[in-house]
């Protein structure tokens, strides 16, 4: 196996090393725990009275226009990341490439600004 | 580690040493920043003593909080969603772990070397959205899917102001590896004099303010704490969560806290690294010498005690913030300043 995967195996590791630490403390927990189930118990809470209405309610999600917008500038930083990496080599070039770029991107969230998407509904 | 111990590990002896360690890097400062910072520190901010009665000065609380927990019966309501809700700590604590992968902690001493290391860092961190949104969904319960939400609508505005900050020391280091960003610090130099190196905060305390910010509002600390505004929506999307799946929310919560912090010790205050002056007159080989894996641990830990000082300074000091506050401040605020902060770096750099 190569180096390069070598170490992404050690990610997968770490991350099953996650699930054995919640595993662990959760099992070992268990051993001590009392376990007495009654129907109340098991009800949502609600401030302690009698919880009202269906528990799958529906629910307005303000901002998923932020999301929107999350995701567009989002995809935008990870093309800042190569450029900022390589800036050196770029020199003038590549600073006026990425000013302009900049500036498209700012003018966008200007424009979201101005179209008061950012205002909250 | 081969330089320390001048013998090479096969793969599966370095790896379970590393899962060890990454275990002790995990658990240990966070369990330590939570009596110093949580119990003791936030006490006496606020003229009473805190823990007094586990140990000497209450430093065993900690462990009897967690033989607390593990005694309480572990509740699931009938009305949630059962798997999705049992999974939740999972990948909250597996975004927790993946993050301290990239940490490096000495010229040698680190988990994993990759030439990406800062872009996976931001890209785990942002697993634990996932989580959380897995939590106060599953959970059926009206005040956890409004914590839910409001977490997920806080994290994405403040994980941009977050990537955009690093993006301002990777124009100054020119690389992504978080070796190379250490590397780049101690070698700087601050017109022409490089007896301290050149840590970013010097350069990017624009950057280093995004960054601490935005941190503040990953980990929902207050003054960005509504997701869990226990005021208002009991304790956000843990309210169903008892027992020790609580606790791990709660471990994962300060562990991701002190990561982070960990993160910002390497982007903004050199990392491992000590002024380089004074580790030319320690060593010959100055900041090669392989001392510095076991001295560079402790550098990154006081460095680490330092940027979580200021979280939790700032967590007791100020009020929350309204909803719509938290939103106006990311989109309308931090973001534009750290593009500007991004393009005059690059300027800067390209014209010296």
């Amino acid at each position: 196996m190569s180096d390069f995967l070598r170490e992404y195996l050690l990610v997968l590791l770490f991350g099953l090393l996650a699930v054995g630490v919640v595993g662990g403390f959760v099992g070992l927990a268990s051993l001590l725990r009392p376990d007495r189930p009654t129907p109340a118990k098991l009800e949502n809470y609600e401030s302690g009275v009698d919880p009202t209405g269906s528990v799958w309610s529906q629910s307005q999600i303000r901002y998923y226009i932020f999301a929107l917008l999350f995701v567009m500038f989002d995809v935008e930083a990870v093309f800042i990341f190569p450029w900022a990496t390589r800036l050196e080599a770029f020199g003038f070039f590549g600073l006026i490439e990425m000013v302009i770029f900049i500036f498209i991107l700012a003018l966008g969230l200007a424009y979201a600004w101005r179209k008061g998407v950012l205002r909250w509904v | 580690m081969s330089a320390v111990f001048a013998v090479e590990f096969a793969f599966w002896q370095s790896t379970i040493f590393k899962l060890l360690l990454a275990f002790v890097a995990v658990l240990i400062p966070a369990g330590g920043t939570v009596y110093m910072y949580l119990f003791k520190m936030v006490s006496f901010m606020q003229s009473r003593l805190g823990p007094m009665e586990a140990g000497p000065y209450g430093s065993m609380q900690l462990l009897a909080e967690v033989g607390k927990w593990a005694q309480k019966e572990d509740i699931v309501p009938t009305n949630a969603d059962r798997r999705v809700f049992v999974a939740a700590p999972y990948v909250v604590l597996i975004s927790t772990f993946l993050l301290v992968l990239v940490v490096p902690f000495g010229p040698d001493a680190m988990f994993v070397n990759f030439d990406t290391g800062i872009f996976f860092a931001l890209g785990v961190s942002s697993v634990s959205v996932i989580g959380i949104l897995m939590a106060g969904w599953a959970s059926a319960s009206k005040y956890s899917l409004i914590g839910g939400l409001r977490a997920a609508g806080q994290l994405i505005a403040y994980e941009l102001p977050l990537v955009l900050a690093v993006v301002g020391v990777v124009v100054q280091a020119g690389t992504l590896n978080m070796q190379g960003i250490v590397r780049a610090q101690i070698d700087g130099e601050i017109f022409g004099f490089g007896g301290l190196g050149n840590p970013y905060f010097f350069t990017q305390f624009i950057g280093l303010f995004i960054f601490l910010v935005a941190v503040q509002a990953e980990l929902a600390q207050s003054p960005f704490d509504m997701p869990i505004a226990e005021s208002e929506l009991v304790s956000g999307y843990m309210t169903e969560y008892s027992g020790f799946r609580f606790l791990l929310f709660f471990i994962g919560e300060f562990a991701t806290a002190n990561i982070f912090a960990f993160l910002a010790a390497t982007l903004f205050l050199g990392g491992w690294g000590i002024p380089p002056f004074i580790a030319d007159l320690m060593f010959e080989a100055g900041h090669d010498h392989w001392a510095f894996n076991l001295i560079g641990p402790a550098v990154m830990l006081t460095k680490m005690l330092l940027i979580t000082f200021v979280i939790y300074w700032v967590r007791f000091t100020y009020p929350r913030f309204r909803e719509d506050q938290l939103q106006t401040f990311a989109w309308k605020f931090l973001i534009p300043l750290a593009l500007v902060n991004i393009a005059v770096t690059g300027v800067l750099k390209v014209v010296f």
